[in-house]
């Protein structure tokens, strides 16, 4: 408690935690090289990165929970080694974590009481006390005595934050803080940085979001593929305007390399030349489990090919069921679907595959992939028992390992190599693997289902430039998406689903962005 | 006196085998509930019960005194949970592998010793001594039957208090239910993992070893070779039964305690019912029970699952 009144003229000038030349090796992975970061008292440093950057691991060194193979951290100016997380606790460095660290089955007061001795008296009274000062530093209220699994997300997280405080923290660390929250969610934590700060706490925000670190930053830091990129210090950040600001770290990031045209050329060209042909057809389909009311007429829809066809809607609105049940892992109660001029509602997922139908799935991890599996071998995984990767049921490895190479090379999945389990990529390079797979071996039609979801700007980019080139090439493609934005910016046309339904179909002109809001929430429904 | 079901003589008959069966149930059942509460599963436990019979049976009888008997056997559960917390808790191995392994192997070791040391013969120990509470002691039917009987009963059914107390309001309690549900929870806050589970399983052990020694001294009289006959399996059913609160386990351990005497509370009330029949129920009773309350289960999240810091 007493280290939290800093004394304010000198804590602007001595940082509290300094990192220098920090290097962590993983197999076949450097996830930290030479880093250096300085961390000063009232200051909110936000570090940006993508995923697999190597800020996770930057922070579990800084939180006693791994240990650098080279490299000195200092902190108040005295090199120290963080041997374990209570030596990091003692040193005043709270941390939340991405993961949550409470247990959902303790009230919020045993969570907080965890960690004392085990000889110590479980003190009630005091524990309270406590809680109510820091709610009170924070500005916030929490219900004590309720189990911690029955509160929302963002209170939860305000208990992680006010246990991370709780030995009178002077360092705060916030792992992808917001990740879990809704927008409400972002705006209190927020207010609760700030409250921080200006309490005197140095604060360390790790965020793969761009606007986050602009708009919660004192400080900027980028890291990239395991180095710090560069550095924006309170002056230069204060000077930039925030679009600035924001268009400087982007080169950081992604070097020259980012760009954001190609959908939209691509979806020029496609406009200049339309696709004649229907390559697939889907006529008053009726999936089970679906939500739409029993007796509805189905969804019905046509896609030519080159024609990126979007499906827009409230998550929960019956998208996955229409995907699953064209792609043939779900059953139908009524409807044709017809795919370059042949009904294909009596074959099995794998006839369909045969025939030219992909569906990318949301659930990359569940159905899409098996972790444990090498890459090369979820390369082919909708495949197995085909020649030549297979013959007489006999797996021919070497085939295996050329096609896998191949397509991790086009791709340009991150990976040591094909024998890889899968379950080492980060999400990124998984969601490039499934693409990989469902796109190789000419498509006729596909489907994908929330393709970026949970990735990184890089990642999302690059997933929605393959879909773009998959379609020029000619193939059919119905994109399904809870991000509008996104519909937006790679559909032809745009259907919307709303309770199982499609409600309505609108061209993707200038007005399409107003049409189809309203269309998800159930105003201008067209007949 | 009357014969048939409900005489004095099946009552007491049927009480006190309660007991006697079901102090080897408690001990074991409360000291599984540590360790499934921190998130180990020991299935060891069963072979830990048999160790612990034939060390308190064998000091027992050589020194004719029960409580060095409780405490060799204490000894022997020990040192057989210092074996499943090195493996399991240490090194991370997996806790149904170790857990089979210690209880074969706690199946031949004893039987072995027992032929070395007693050849095919099984003496007997003498009658137990029983403390006699006074007053309730004079009561009909349960004086007998509960409150005449070796201190060990009454230490047992105390220890069920005690670890009540130890849950709700202490830190232990904590941090052995935030071990089994959340480890990464109670690394991040500084307790030790290892530590908190480590001593966990060595409780177990010395439980177990105590329930051991108690079925073969007191329950039994007898050293016979397997004749834990599954009672450490029963035990690990309880604790998963009992939801972490230990009330659960006095109830079910004498509940099962019950089934099992049935056969000779039966005999001595006189009904004639075949013996097949009869040495069938507590089986019958484990299925009725698992398939009435199985789904009340509820195991800590993180059980079985050997804990690496910075792995999730």
């Amino acid at each position: 408690m007493a280290s939290r009144s800093l004394d304010p003229v000198a804590s602007t000038a001595a940082p509290i935690v300094v990192l220098r030349d920090i290097t962590k090796r993983f197999p076949g992975v450097v996830a930290n090289d030479a880093v250096s970061l300085a961390v000063y008292p009232a200051e909110v440093h936000a570090l940006l990165g993508e995923n697999g950057a190597g800020k996770s691991t930057l922070i579990s060194i800084l939180s006693g929970m791994q240990r650098p193979d080279s490299g000195t951290v200092e902190i108040r100016g005295r090199e120290i080694r963080i041997a374990s997380p209570r030596t990091a606790l003692d040193l005043g460095i709270g941390t939340v974590y991405q993961h949550p660290t409470l247990v959902p089955t303790l009230t919020v007061l045993e969570n907080l009481m965890l960690g004392s001795s085990w000889r110590a008296p479980m003190n009630r009274a005091a524990t309270r006390a406590r809680l109510s000062e820091i709610a009170g530093l924070l500005g916030i209220a929490l219900p004590e005595d309720a189990p911690l699994g029955s509160l929302s997300l963002g209170q939860q997280q305000l208990v992680e934050i006010v246990k991370a405080l709780w030995r009178g923290e002077s360092v705060l660390i916030l792992d992808e803080a917001t990740s879990m929250l809704t927008p409400q969610g972002v705006e209190d934590l927020g207010r609760v940085i700030g409250r921080l700060r200006d309490a005197g706490i140095a604060v360390l925000f790790i965020t793969h979001k761009l606007h986050e670190a602009v708009r919660f930053g004192d400080r900027v830091s980028v890291l990239r593929q395991g180095r710090k990129v560069g550095e924006l210090p309170p002056e230069t950040l204060a000077e930039l305007a925030p679009q600035e600001a924001i268009d400087h770290i982007v080169d950081l990031m992604f070097g020259a390399a980012a760009d954001g045209t190609v959908s939209e050329r691509s979806r020029a060209q496609r406009e200049a030349a339309p696709g004649e042909r229907v390559v697939i057809e889907v006529d008053r389909l009726c999936p089970t489990g679906s939500p739409a009311a029993a007796g509805d007429a189905g969804v019905s829809f046509a896609v030519r090919e080159r024609e990126i066809f979007g499906i827009a809607g409230v998550d929960g609105n019956g998208q996955k069921q229409l995907a699953e049940a064209i792609a043939g892992q779900r059953h139908a109660d009524a409807g044709r679907i017809v795919l370059d001029g042949a009904q294909i509602e009596g074959l099995s997922v794998r006839q369909r595959q045969h025939a030219g139908l992909r569906y990318v799935t949301d659930d990359r991890l569940g159905e899409g992939t098996v972790s444990a599996f090498p890459v090369g071998l979820n390369l082919l995984l909708k495949r197995i028992g085909d020649e030549p990767f297979w013959r007489h049921g006999i797996i021919r490895n070497a085939e295996v390992e050329r096609h896998a190479r191949s397509l991790i090379e086009t791709h340009d999945v991150r990976v040591p190599g094909p024998d890889t389990p899968l379950g080492h990529l980060s999400g990124g390079n998984v969601q490039k693997a499934l693409l990989a797979r469902e796109l190789d071996a000419q498509p006729m039609a596909v489907i994908y289902n929330k393709p970026t979801y949970g990735l990184d700007l890089n990642n999302i980019r690059r997933a929605r430039r393959a879909i773009c080139e998959n379609a020029d090439a000619g193939v059919a493609t119905i994109l399904i998406s809870t991000d509008l934005d996104e519909i937006l910016e790679l559909s032809d046309r745009i259907g919307v689903m709303l309770d199982g339904r499609m409600v309505g179909v609108v061209e993707n002109d200038g007005d399409a962005a107003r049409r189809v809001g309203e269309l998800m929430i159930g105003v201008g429904a067209q007949a | 006196m009357s014969q048939g079901l409900l005489s004095d003589a099946f009552l007491i008959s049927l009480i006190a085998g309660a007991v006697a069966a079901g102090v080897p149930l408690l001990l074991a059942g409360l000291g599984e509930q540590v360790s499934e509460k921190a998130g180990v599963l020991n299935i060891g436990i069963e072979g830990m019960m048999l160790f612990g019979a034939y060390a308190g049976f064998a000091t027992a009888f050589g020194t004719n005194s029960l409580w060095l008997g409780f405490l060799a056997g204490a000894a022997a559960g020990l040192v057989m949970a210092m074996l499943m917390a090195l493996f399991c808790v240490r090194l991370g191995l997996n806790q149904i592998v170790i857990g089979i392994a210690l209880t074969l192997g706690a199946d031949g070791i004893t039987a072995l010793l027992h032929h070395v040391q007693f050849s095919r013969t099984y003496p007997r120990l003498p009658r137990v001594e029983t403390l006699d509470i006074p007053g309730l002691s004079e009561i009909p039917i349960i004086g007998p039957s509960l409150f005449a009987r070796h201190p060990m009963v009454y230490i047992a059914v105390f220890l069920v208090l005690v670890l009540a107390y130890l849950f709700r309001n202490t830190h232990v309690g904590l941090n052995l239910q935030a071990a089994g549900d959340k480890p990464d929870a109670l690394d991040a806050a500084g307790i030790s993992v290892t530590a908190t589970r480590t001593w966990s399983v060595l409780f177990t052990g010395v439980m177990a070893g105590m329930g051991g020694a108690y079925m073969a001294m007191i329950g039994a009289g007898i050293f016979v070779p397997f004749m834990t006959g599954g009672a450490g399996f029963i035990a690990i059913v309880l604790a998963m039964l009992a939801r972490g609160r230990p009330i659960w386990v006095l109830i079910g351990a004498f509940l099962f305690g019950a089934s099992l005497s049935l056969t000779t509370a039966l005999q001595v009330g006189g009904v004639n019912v075949p013996t097949d029949v009869v040495q069938m129920l507590p089986f019958l009773m484990v299925m009725i029970v698992l398939v009435l309350f199985a789904r009340r289960a509820s195991l800590p999240a993180a059980l079985g699952l050997p804990y690496v810091r910075g792995q999730r």
